[in-house]
């Protein structure tokens, strides 16, 4: 049987050199901001590319956005704010530790985690301190109020910054690795050290035990209407439901199934379309509704380590689509 | 697919010189650019540009096996080192004194991501000479840190008598036989001893002989394998050359050799089963065999329940085809294993 024609979108990707490991990107209105492993922002506008010194002589670990800078916390234990313009203001320091977890929330809150002292600041600057019960992996504020799931080993902990009050556990035996709260803030989804994925309803407690991943998921994304969550993990997106119950008895989509693990995701902002990115650089557009194919960007020839995609992301409005990879390489798509 | 980065642990009971053999080795003029792990910023500084603390959480997986512990914290850290490949050409991590070096080991073993990127070269362990032996009587993390070293720097030997470094030595040879011993002063070793050992490469298992007597170059042929009772608690002395030999009541290792072939179909399933049931007790085990109508080695090496085994390089023409197993742990049924594993004779 011969395969499907994959249509392609390959003529509209303009090709970029951030020349170090992307650690994650972010849209800063008009422009493409990168993190990268040799401590650089990468700034890119239309024709114009800046490169700031973020993390002199160090790399950018973690990083997250909320749509006006780009935030990064590195192995100098610094956690520092790129504006698109390029201004760089310093915003925390970890005196050397390495910062583990970085998320931005929403009115300009942020929070990033060095070890088990995870640290939230809202959006006046004010600090407060909680001290996870071993090292937090990974952060997410609740879309709802100022509320922070923190993963961790044996469960995630919900921490409300502002109050005094012991965070709530959520509790589940193993290592859990990185942590998303669904849209309606109805559940909290971590990923594990043993590749799966655990979940809790929050109104009734109820676990959910998401398993069959090859490897360790690092990439989650909701759809827009927050119906579904992508992930990575194994060689196709594996997207969970999420309306109704949730996921509990039902079986999920797989879609864009090829030879290649899938090393991120991104939902489009607009439509059921999710952008997959694979370990061996493949970059695919897949509409949920009926598993469509359309190809960004071709699988790197040789067999490479370094080609996997480590950054997906959308612009707010969907018109344009920005990756990078472990080997440096980056681009951005810009629909037709 | 690019080279894996080299892994060596460095480890040693409190005391013993591991930050001295450390920075022994980042001193030395060998061009290599090391990144280091280590997970306490004690009192003597490291001299090297990329260090990275750690803080040593171990986590049990799959629901608590015990023989699923790995290092939380090196995942993530490897991980993190992995961003910034080209700026080192090796990792040492040091770990605690009173750590269990198994996790560590486990860790590139259990982990995907870190087992695709890098390998364990070798765990190094360092042994104080004067403090040693009480160390092996009131310190079971000493004497799991000797048990499953694949090289042991014996220190500060210049603080001893010859009679008390015939002991030490005697006391390390009874525990882990195989391991390479160097004796130092102040951490002074050729590194080449130490890095790019790749004791957990199959094709570097070699051979499998017990390392007794590697420095005075006399040939002893004879049985260590004393009949104790289960009361047995006195030491077992025999003078060769001024080594002594001891039998550890806790910790032993089992070499035993069958002087031709194993049926794989009977071999593969015992030892599987032997390290599901043993793998708590057992630190470390090794093994090259003959399977019947195989022309190639077969060679397996093992930390508690993981069990890594390939067909290797073919006999060569001459060498005698025989089946040799190790195993190094505690407490262990050296009877019933050494039943099982004769039961497998082709």
């Amino acid at each position: 049987m011969a395969a499907p024609t994959i249509s392609s979108l390959t003529d509209h990707v303009a090709d970029l050199a951030a020349g170090a490991h992307v650690t994650a990107l972010a849209w800063l209105g008009g422009t493409t901001a990168f993190a990268l492993a040799d401590g650089a922002a990468l700034l890119v506008a239309g024709d114009d590319q800046k490169r700031v010194a973020a993390h002199p002589d160090g790399a950018a670990l973690v990083a997250t956005s909320d749509g006006r800078r780009l935030v990064t916390g590195g192995d100098d234990g610094r956690i520092v704010a790129v504006a698109g313009d390029g201004t760089v203001e310093e915003i925390g320091d970890e005196k050397g530790r390495w910062i583990d977890a970085i998320v931005a929330g929403r009115d300009g809150t942020l929070a990033w985690s060095a070890g088990k002292r995870v640290t939230a600041r809202d959006g006046r600057g004010r600090l407060r301190h909680f001290e996870a019960p071993s090292t937090a992996q990974g952060l997410a504020f609740s879309p709802k109020g100022y509320r922070l799931a923190i993963a961790h080993y044996n469960g995630v902990s919900l921490w409300f910054p502002n109050t005094d009050a012991e965070p709530e556990k959520l509790e589940w035996k193993g290592s859990h690795l990185g942590v998303t709260w669904s849209p309606d803030a109805r559940f909290v989804v971590t990923s594990m050290q043993e590749n799966a994925l655990h979940g809790w309803r929050l109104s009734d407690r109820r676990d959910m035990r998401m398993t069959g991943y090859p490897a360790k998921t690092r990439s989650f994304s909701w759809s827009h209407d927050g119906n579904w969550l992508a992930t990575s993990g194994a060689d196709a997106v594996i997207v969970w439901p999420f309306d109704k119950d949730g996921p509990m008895g039902r079986a999920p989509r797989e879609c864009g199934v090829r030879h290649a693990k899938v090393s991120r995701v991104a939902f489009h902002p607009g439509a059921l379309v999710v952008a997959a990115g694979y370990e061996d650089g493949c970059i695919l557009l897949i509409r949920l509704t009926d598993a469509t194919e359309l190809l960004v960007r071709r699988a790197s020839v040789e067999a490479q380590e370094d080609a996997a995609v480590t950054a997906l992301a959308w612009d707010a409005k969907g018109k344009r689509l920005a990756f990078g990879t472990a080997a440096g390489a980056a681009g951005i798509l810009t629909l037709p | 697919m690019a080279d894996k980065i080299p892994v060596t642990v460095l480890t040693g009971y409190l005391g013993a010189g591991k930050t001295t053999l450390l920075n022994r080795i980042l001193t030395e003029p060998h061009g290599q650019r090391f990144a280091v792990i280590v997970n306490e910023f004690g009192e003597v500084g490291i001299d090297n540009d990329l260090v990275v603390g750690a803080d040593e959480e171990v986590f049990e997986m799959n629901n608590g096996c015990i023989c699923c512990t790995v290092r939380g914290d090196l995942i993530r850290i490897l991980d993190g080192l992995m961003k910034r490949k080209g700026k080192f050409d090796a990792i040492i991590v040091e770990t605690t004194g009173l750590a269990d070096p198994a996790p560590v080991a486990q860790t590139f073993f259990m982990d995907q991501d870190v087992s695709d990127k890098t390998k364990l070269d070798a765990v190094v362990t360092v042994a104080d000479a004067k403090w040693l032996t009480d160390r092996l009587k009131d310190a079971p993390e000493a004497k799991n840190q000797i048990a499953f070293a694949d090289v042991i720097i014996l220190n500060k030997i210049d603080l001893v008598s010859p009679e008390e470094l015939a002991e030490v030595e005697g006391r390390i040879r009874a525990v882990n036989p195989y391991a390479m011993l160097h004796k130092a002063e102040r951490a002074a070793v050729d590194i080449s001893q130490v890095l790019g050992r790749n004791a957990f490469d199959l094709e570097r298992v070699l051979e499998l002989e017990p390392a007794f007597l590697e420095d005075d170059g006399h040939h002893h042929d004879h049985d260590h394998d004393h009949a104790c009772g289960p009361d047995c608690d006195h030491d077992h002395h025999h003078h060769h050359g001024g080594l002594k030999h001891y039998h550890d009541e806790d910790m032993q290792s089992v070499a035993l050799t069958i002087d031709g072939e194993v049926d794989p179909d009977k071999f593969l399933p015992w030892v599987n089963d032997l390290v599901q049931r043993e793998g708590p007790n057992i630190l470390r085990s090794k093994g090259i065999l003959a399977f019947r109508d195989e022309p190639r080695r077969f060679v397996f090496q093992g930390v508690h329940m993981i069990l890594d085994g390939d067909l290797q390089r073919e006999w060569k023409p001459g060498e005698e085809r025989r089946s040799k197993i190790v195993f190094i742990g505690r407490n262990l049924d050296k009877e019933a294993i050494r039943e099982g594993f004769l039961a497998c004779t082709a």
